[in-house]
């Protein structure tokens, strides 16, 4: 940069200062004031004691660090991941396959088929996770169908069953999209020159577009993940409070346990997930 | 072009099971009987009730009322960053530091703002949220005005520099009307993002004070009526039209500028 | 359905006018172990000139009538009286002792919560001269444990803690918290537990034979691994909707307030039990927040609330039974109604008082036991 802003005239340099300084300053202030600053609070809290009806009790302590690797509550955190990782491999599992025949379809139907699978993103979250309670309660309609070939009653709500298919259904549309977007940017010659050098079709696919869509399966994975690992809302409505995950833990603490920084303690573990899985996501989308 | 038949069933898999829990619940809105599990009858009258339901129409007006603040504030902000960003700065860090809002979890970020409001003793309100869904809007207005700016002719923006035109002058003059598609498309994101958001709006609302979906969220918690399904069912015709409407017009603009 | 719900939200607040009274703001911070301390009483002015004074009030919902503001702004002459709603009494206890002003003049929380606001000298003491329609209660609900004498709170509604069941479904009728607590095969995920942290120890420290008021880790220990086994057999936990559950079916027994207990709904046959352990007696009251800017609007709707003619629609209404015994003379009981055990009777309840720091051991058992 230095050297760069010597060889340009004084008042370019001293323009491009104040450019950044018009353009940059508002929204900075605005990311450090309402993200940075509370992140760094939150963190800080993980190392004090909570107040009894809320708040924080500035006396240092790491009651909340033994609290989180006791068995109880990192099994939370480890069934999480589990939820949120076959979540996202089911979600690759149905995604990639729907994904590759939307790209081959006719660009007319393309568009219909590619708006359908956003539509539903676009309506009510709380709503689309509802409509699950209404398919799998005691008298819903699963049930009741079941009834009619002289199966069930089942007991299909508020397990970690139910809470899969729901956060599977919140977040297969992120999937199928970049799955799209990577198989749709493929050079459709060098399939086919893979066909003509007489590889089957599944070879083709395993040894030509597998490989080359790997960065868009990395970002579909890492779209459902996220959002499936610090999900409290789906646990919440699908779980019964039975089920929960780490993010009903956190908000817990937060909203009705009154244990602010437990609930810090417990955020911190969840970001640190979060963290290492995108700089192995980072290191595996170089390699590939 | 080989499609193998096999591929058809996750194919259709996926769209029954992204549609299947959606027509139940828009069938289960015409139910006459009190239940939202069993279907006893064809009637309207839940949309009656619906209409008279106060709760509602205050959640809607507040959801509003914090879509648009925020959408103010995320297309300002964020089209200032997304500029500044790209014609000012080559800082990665500060790029992925203006990305976080939109890659953190909604719970982190929830939290963290209700912790901040918390330490400095703020009363929560409506405006809460307004500040709250501005900060993750803006992120996601800065992303696309950005893929905007990469696309734009710097050229017009040098010369004008060279003439003598100061950063804000150029900016208002030449930038600006280039990037109109983008913040414009910004906007609307923002505006449809804090329209559903719950997490954060949960977390940071005031007292007596509630959004849609969190009115929503509260109503299926005591008990489920098909109520809640006539408002799904409104909801998802609203979104419905409007992505099909968004999709309409952005085709006719495409077959427009290819005449 | 019979549980009537609904909730009213005025018009969007207007900035409180407020008498100028000489209120030091109060902080959270002061503590007192002795619990009959109540902070120091302001002067009121009984004429105080209401239509001056504006009311903000936290409450459950469903659980005053819809025209109360309404009523009171045009009985009492307040100029605006507006409604909060809160889930449960953590998240009234939340909003409440959060740092700076919660906006809150009159709160609605549980007899033992009552005593903890109090202690954090958070609560104005009532000011009984300004309440002549405290006569009306019982003399029993005068009192109760938490607060002899109503220094603090009033009581709004008693009830005690049972089993909910649907008397068609269950093979025998439930009689201990053992049935709830160790459901048999054909109960098997077909119970509801309240989740809320003193009613989720309950069944198992009654069954186990302590007092729901203990602090002894050994015996709080005991009931969690009672509670951890029941996890498996249990449908969900549910704080709000298991009423709805039963109505439908989906759950056949439930951990359940009298008053949420659907008994007089007339399609299905739903009972209530107080299982033979014995139980709890709670107390929902009404308090009037020390940092309240307009305490005489807030003393006269107490007074306006505890009329026969108002404080009976939480009978009637909401099937609760009300601490006044002007009000219950008044109703009417319907078949099936829980209304008629007596003041006596419920006083055979183990009344919850405030644990001080040891009511955390209870926010840590719910969390430990949902979290397993």
């Amino acid at each position: 940069m230095k050297s760069e802003v010597k060889t340009q005239p004084v008042s370019r340099s001293r323009g491009r200062r104040l450019g950044a300084f018009v353009f940059l300053s508002p929204g900075l202030t605005y990311l450090v004031v309402f993200m940075l600053v509370p992140l760094a609070l939150v963190m800080s809290y993980t190392v004090f004691q909570r107040g009894r009806f809320g708040g924080v009790v500035y006396e240092f302590t790491t009651e909340n660090f033994e609290r989180l690797i006791d068995p109880l509550y990192l099994s939370v955190v480890g069934e999480s991941l589990k939820i949120a990782a076959i979540t996202t491999v089911l979600a690759l599992l149905i995604g990639y396959p729907t994904a590759y025949l939307i790209a081959q379809l006719p660009p007319r139907w393309k568009t219909m088929a590619l708006v359908a699978i956003v539509l539903p993103f676009w309506t009510s979250f709380i709503i689309r996770v509802y409509a699950w309670t209404i398919l799998l309660s005691g008298p819903g309609l699963l049930n009741s169908a079941l009834a009619k070939l002289g199966l069930g009653p089942f007991e299909l709500l508020y397990n970690q069953g139910t809470i899969m298919a729901g956060l599977l259904y919140s977040y297969l549309p992120l999937m199928v999209l970049p799955l799209y977007a990577a198989i749709e940017r493929l050079d459709p010659q060098l399939r086919e020159a893979s066909a003509n050098l007489g590889a089957s079709g599944f070879t083709t696919f395993r040894k030509v577009t597998l490989p080359l869509t790997v960065p868009g399966v990395l970002t579909g994975c890492m779209f459902v993940f996220v959002p499936s690992f610090g999900n409290f809302v789906v646990p919440d409505m699908l779980g019964g409070n039975k089920s929960i995950m780490v993010g009903n833990l956190i908000r817990n603490q937060f909203l009705s346990a009154r244990d602010w920084p437990f609930g810090a303690t417990l955020a911190l573990a969840l970001i640190a997930v979060l963290v290492l899985l995108l700089i192995a996501q980072a290191w595996a989308a170089r390699r590939a | 072009m080989r499609r193998p038949k096999l591929l058809y069933v996750p194919f259709w898999l996926t769209y029954v099971f992204l549609y299947l829990p959606i027509a139940v619940l828009v069938a289960m809105s015409f139910n006459s009987g009190e239940s939202a599990y069993t279907f006893e009858g064809f009637s309207l009258k839940w949309y009656g009730v619906l209409a008279e339901d106060e709760r509602i129409k205050d959640g809607l007006i507040n959801t509003l009322i914090v879509a648009t603040g925020a959408t103010v504030i995320a297309t300002v902000l964020g089209t200032m960053l997304a500029v500044g960003l790209a014609r000012y700065s080559r800082s990665k860090i500060l790029d992925a530091v203006s990305l976080m809002p939109a890659v953190l979890p909604d719970l982190v970020l929830a939290l963290g703002l209700l912790v901040l409001y918390g330490t400095i003793q703020l009363t929560l309100g409506l405006y809460s949220v307004v500040l709250a869904h501005g900060l993750f809007a803006m992120a996601f207005v800065a992303a696309v005005v950005r893929t905007r700016l990469t696309g734009t002719d710097t050229s017009l923006e040098e010369a004008s520099r060279d003439l003598g035109a100061g950063p804000v002058v150029t900016f208002m003059k030449v930038t600006l009307p280039q990037l109109m598609p983008g913040i414009v498309a910004g906007a609307l994101l923002a505006f449809t993002l804090s329209l559903d958001e719950f997490v954060i709006a949960f977390f940071t609302i005031g007292n007596g004070e509630a959004t849609l979906p969190i009115v929503i969220y509260s109503m299926i918690r005591f008990g489920v009526t098909p109520k809640i399904n006539a408002l799904a069912a409104i909801l998802l015709l609203v979104s419905f039209t409007a992505v099909i409407a968004g999709q309409r017009l952005t085709k006719i603009g495409e077959s427009r500028a290819q005449d | 359905m019979s549980r009537t719900r609904f909730t009213r939200r005025l018009p969007a607040a207007v900035a409180a006018a407020g008498l100028a009274l000489a209120v030091a703001a109060c902080g959270g911070e002061s503590s007192s172990s002795d619990d009959t301390t109540v902070a120091a009483a302001d002067q009121l002015k009984p004429n105080a000139d209401l239509s001056k004074q504006t009311l903000q009030i936290t409450v459950w919902e469903g659980y005053t009538p819809k025209e109360l503001p309404q009523q009171a702004m045009e009985k009492l002459k307040i100029k605006d009286v507006q409604v909060q709603l809160h889930d449960t009494n953590e998240i009234a206890m939340t909003k409440l002792t959060a740092p700076g002003d919660s906006g809150i003049d009159v709160a609605f929380v549980s007899g033992q919560y009552a005593q903890a606001l109090n202690e954090q000298g958070l609560l104005e003491p009532i000011h009984h001269e300004l309440v002549p329609n405290l006569a009306n209660l019982y003399p029993e609900a005068t009192q109760l444990s938490y607060d002899k004498g109503n220094k603090y709170s009033v009581p709004y509604t008693w009830g005690t803690t049972g089993i909910c069941y649907r008397s068609d479904l269950v093979k025998s009728a439930p009689t201990s918290w053992n049935d709830l607590l160790k459901p048999p095969a054909w109960a098997d995920k077909k119970v509801t537990m309240l989740a809320t942290e003193r009613w989720l120890a309950l069944p198992a420290l009654k069954s186990l034979g302590y007092s729901i008021n203990t602090d002894k880790d050994e015996e709080l220990e005991k009931a969690k691994e009672l509670l951890l086994a029941q996890k498996p057999h249990l449908l969900r936990y549910d704080d709000t909707g298991f009423g709805d559950r039963l109505l439908s079916g989906e759950a056949i027994m439930a951990e359940a307030w009298d008053g949420w207990c659907p008994t007089t709904d007339a399609k299905q046959n739903i009972k209530f039990v107080v299982p033979k352990e014995g139980s709890d007696l709670w107390v929902d009251t009404m308090v009037i927040m020390k940092s309240s800017k307009n305490k005489e609007a807030a003393h006269a709707l107490i007074n306006y609330i505890l009329d026969p003619t108002i404080h009976s629609w939480a009978a009637e209404n909401i099937n609760y039974k009300v601490p006044n015994k002007a009000a219950m003379e008044q109703v009417k009981i319907a078949k099936g109604s829980l209304l008629n055990t007596t003041p006596a009777e419920l006083l055979d309840g183990e009344a919850a008082i405030d644990l001080g720091q040891a009511s955390t051991k209870y926010t840590r058992l719910s969390q430990d036991v949902t979290a397993s």
